[in-house]
């Protein structure tokens, strides 16, 4: 039995790591887009605001994609390092997307990030977009790929476990790439980077509005994002990823979890709009509901039931009863008694394994477990129910207020009144931090949701960790926690100097604090800089 | 096409191989610029010179690294699973020192104050010297046997220490005399580089740099070797299943012997070719570097590196990490794969995607190539590293 204060330490660390590495990657999924727009424009019309305002956006994105990749590189070590068991255990199924990650995509995006910051002056036109292009073509299919791994592990499709090789194995590629679990996931990451890359362009553009300069940029920058913003944010709340939560058992039970759902009611259920969920007494203290909302939501019909977390654990203890023959026929089996009458009664329950080893928290041999060990583990095999159902409410939201800012921004952009708007632009400027509430809460419904498990009803986390010790985790947690302290530091005190240079910091001699009148008379002509104000 | 599972573990031999010497000629090149910029740039502007000749590809680059560490995760879980959590303050000192290199170049040239460039120009050395030493050390502990053993349900427990890492009860520093080919080896590539890439003053500097950098690689390597005949017992599989038998580590029997490191290159004659390609690669591209061909140099140098990496490769064949506690939980090529479909899938996805990778990153060095100079620097200043 592992260490279970290892195991948590483990947790955070990964946890931390994690949250942390995805403060940069929505704003870089999103922000390439953002740039490839503004350079089309540039190419297509020739206008070189346009050309000023993907460098001077990129110098930002710069900032936040160096830090994105920092970060990843964690992510990678992480799996090896602290969770080895897991490693071992699904890499035949799980180690594929991400290599094929780093083949398709990643190389994709760092080999031309290089030439959209240094090409400028080496490429044409035409050439230095398409560079673009395939920059934040790459940074998106990385996306793809990442969440095809991560929707395997909420809900483990095209894969079989292998008692001769004591792991997963795969056994259809296809079923893991169409995984309606990673679709869904990948659909709704990827537009809420986009709404987050639009929110950060939209505040420092309203910033800039509210202070009276560079308003040619500023104004350009603001309709590009609502634009792109408002399609984003939209396609996040329609194409929500609820509908992935219908398939596989982690899934519903987290469904129930986020919701609170403790009974199973006749359908459509209600839907519990606030309440203090409490795991001991399994029920909501104080609960404020909407009749019929929740059936209607989550299964998108009038008669299917949601199954209730009460009920989901009655399942869970006869899985758990069937798992622990099922590892009792493992080790039979791994130990020379390789026989057809064994390898049948294994093959019977071998669906159940998962649940058999949920024991192993509890006891060194799961097939000796006691009544108590097993009627434990079977009221652990929910999530706690209380952060899930705050987060999963403070992301909905967050996700409101985004719509409503942005269905604002976009009216008043159109009437191209938006720089007389003082309250919303100032309502933009301060709601540069909801994007990452609303991220940050979804990674942690989704994650957090998917305990006890590391793998979906295959591998307990309890398990999953490498064979570390406490001291071990105390040390690598603590370096860590100085090192992304010092790096945030770093990172957000350059974002706010050149977020507050503006594209001034191209030095161009065209912007705010360059006496545009001395300094870029002889480029001054040609511009729009002071038309619009 | 379907190939069978025994020719499939092979080619993932030659396959991971392949990243990681992609990886130690175009980031290990990288690198080893971190390791000479503070001492090759006397000025802030010739640092950025410096910074400048790797600034559009180091990136790339470094994917040959993460690359090459997910293919292990996909083709040898078992590896990736023992190796990572065993070697854990090494493998995360590896890590915090790659930390430096992303925010390093994107950052430094951002602020003039001097102290912050320095501090990250220190960074970008530890960025480069610490990684290059560590995964040198890595290999040297392959050799020498790592301590860890698999239970019955083949969960790796590791049982040495951080600092047996460095200096073995057994072997003394041998591994540290990895980890140094492996810096000293990329620093010689480094500066090849740079004498290819940088004009006056800096390209004289950089061709001292090469010719030091690569006489101690030349002659570590050369110990390395004497250490390895007559201090290093190798493994050797005595029995185990069928070639393309599901993978099982714990079905073998494996023995430690006195020159068993040595048995591959008895059976095949020809495999002698990898150190020779290490001596002579090396040394051409030293003489290379003193007659001012740094480009042929640099294909030298590249050259010797993928000789250096292949010798210890062969000397290990079918090893990739043996057990020095219990040898018969050894990892070797044949019993500690993926299975056959996902070596297959993985096979295919790196025969379409390795040569496109290889093309378009081609392409960007030629549009960036040329010498950078102190001037281009001073006229992009707002816009280069």
């Amino acid at each position: 039995m592992l260490d279970s204060t290892m195991i948590e330490l483990s947790r955070w660390q990964f946890a931390s790591t994690a949250l942390y590495h995805f403060i940069f990657v929505p704003l870089t999924l999103g922000m390439v887009w953002i740039l490839v727009i503004m350079e089309s424009v540039y190419v297509m019309t020739g206008r070189e605001i346009y050309r000023d305002m993907t460098k001077f956006w990129g110098k930002l994105f710069g900032i936040n994609f160096a830090l994105g990749v920092t970060t990843g590189l964690t992510m990678e070590f992480q799996f090896g390092t602290n969770w080895s068991y897991y490693s071992h255990y699904v890499g035949d199924v799980f180690g594929a997307p991400l290599a094929i990650e780093g083949l398709m995509a990643f190389f994709l995006e760092s080999t031309f990030i290089g030439l959209f910051f240094l090409g400028w002056e080496r490429l044409t036109k035409v050439q230095h977009l398409t560079v673009t292009f395939l920059m934040a073509l790459g940074s998106n299919l990385s996306a793809l790929w990442i969440l095809i791994a991560n929707g395997w592990m909420q809900n483990p499709v095209g894969s079989e476990f292998s008692y001769e090789t004591m792991r997963m194995e795969m056994t259809s590629f296809g079923e893991l790439l169409l995984n309606p679990v990673a679709q869904v996931k990948f659909v709704h990451t990827v537009a809420a980077g986009y709404v987050t890359a639009s929110m950060f362009v939209l505040g420092i553009s309203s910033y800039y509005m509210l202070k009276g300069r560079d308003l040619a940029s500023a104004k350009r920058s603001f309709s590009v994002a609502v634009g792109f913003g408002l399609a984003s944010i939209l396609s996040v709340i329609l194409l929500g990823d609820e509908s992935g939560y219908e398939v596989g058992d982690v899934q519903k039970t987290k469904l129930a979890a986020i919701e609170a759902e403790w009974e199973t009611e006749p359908p459509p259920a209600a839907f519990t709009l606030i309440g203090f969920p409490d795991n001991e007494a399994q029920e909501t203290h104080g609960a404020v509901k909407v009749p019929y909302l929740l059936g209607l939501i989550a299964t998108r019909s009038l008669d299917t039931p949601v199954t209730g977390l009460k009920d989901l654990i009655l399942q869970h203890e006869q899985r758990i009863r069937s798992g622990m023959i099922a590892y009792h026929y493992l080790e039979r089996l791994r130990g020379g008694q390789d026989t057809d009458a064994n390898r049948a009664v294994f093959e019977d329950h071998r669906q159940d394994l998962g649940y058999g080893l949920l024991l192993k928290a509890y006891t060194a041999d799961p097939a000796q477990a006691t009544e108590e060990q097993i009627k434990q583990a079977a009221r652990d095999s929910i999530p706690q129910v209380a952060p899930l159902f705050w987060s999963f409410r403070v992301m909905v939201a967050a996700g409101a207020w985004m719509l409503v800012l942005m269905v604002l921004g976009f009216y008043y952009n159109a009437k191209r009144v938006i720089e007389h708007k003082r309250w919303l632009l100032r309502l933009f400027l301060f709601s540069i931090p909801v994007p990452w509430i609303a991220v940050e809460t979804g990674w942690f419904v989704a994650e957090f949701g998917r305990q006890p498990w590391a793998i979906g009803e295959v591998l307990p986390t309890a398990i999953a960790a490498s064979s570390l010790t406490v001291a071990d985790l105390v040390i690598s947690l603590t370096a860590f926690g100085v090192f992304y302290s010092v790096l945030l530091a770093i990172g957000l005190y350059l974002m706010f100097k050149f977020a507050r240079l503006g594209p001034s910091s191209l030095h161009t001699g065209r912007y705010h604090r360059e006496h545009p009148l001395t300094a870029g008379t002889a480029t001054l002509a040609n511009q729009p800089q002071r038309q619009s104000d | 096409m379907i190939i069978d599972y025994e020719t499939l573990k092979l080619l993932w031999w030659v396959l991971v191989g392949i990243l990681f010497i992609g990886f130690a000629v175009t980031d290990g090149m990288d690198m080893g610029v971190g390791m000479l910029l503070p001492f090759l740039g006397k000025k802030d502007i010739e640092r950025r010179v410096i910074i400048n000749t790797v600034g559009p590809h180091w990136d790339g680059n470094q994917v040959w690294l993460i690359t090459a560490a997910g293919a292990i995760f996909a083709a040898w879980p078992l590896v990736y699973a023992s190796a990572f959590s065993g070697f854990y303050f090494a493998m995360l000192l590896a890590l915090f020192g790659l930390f430096f290199r992303p925010v390093g170049f994107d950052y430094r040239s951002k602020i003039e104050d001097p102290r912050w460039r320095n501090s990250w120009d220190w960074g970008l050395f530890i960025g480069g010297l610490v990684p290059a030493l560590i995964f040198g050390v890595a290999f040297g502990n392959l050799l020498q046997g790592v301590p860890f053993h698999l239970d019955t349900l083949l969960r790796p427990y590791y049982t040495g220490s951080f600092f047996g890492l460095l200096w073995s009860r057994e072997h003394g520093p041998f591994a540290l005399l990895a980890g140094l080919i492996s810096v000293a080896m990329l620093a010689m590539h480094g500066a090849i580089w740079l004498q290819l890439r940088t004009a006056e003053p800096i390209s004289t500097r950089a061709k001292g740099a090469a010719r030091v950098w690569g006489l101690v690689t030349i002659i570590a390597f050369g110990l390395a070797g004497v250490w390895l005949v007559f201090g290093i017992e190798g493994y050797r599989v005595v029995s185990m299943p069928a070639l393309d038998a599901m993978p099982n580590p714990l079905t073998k029997e494996v023995v430690r012997e006195a020159g068993a490191w040595l048995a591959n290159y008895q059976t095949y004659p020809a495999s002698i070719a990898f150190p020779v390609l290490g001596f002579v690669g090396l040394g051409l591209a030293v003489v290379l570097s003193i007659l001012d061909r740094p480009g042929a140099g640099l294909v030298l140098s590249s050259l010797g590196i993928t000789g250096i990496i292949m010798t210890a490769g062969a000397a290990m064949f079918p090893f990739i990490m043996p057990s020095s506690t219990n040898p018969n939980s050894s990892l070797i090529v044949w019993d500690a794969v993926s299975s056959h479909l996902t070596l297959s899938i993985m096979f295919w996805a790196a025969m379409i995607f390795v040569p496109i990778i290889i093309g378009y990153t081609t392409w960007t060095y030629t549009k960036m190539w040329r010498r950078v100079t102190v001037e281009e620097i001073e006229s992009q200043e707002h816009l280069a590293y």
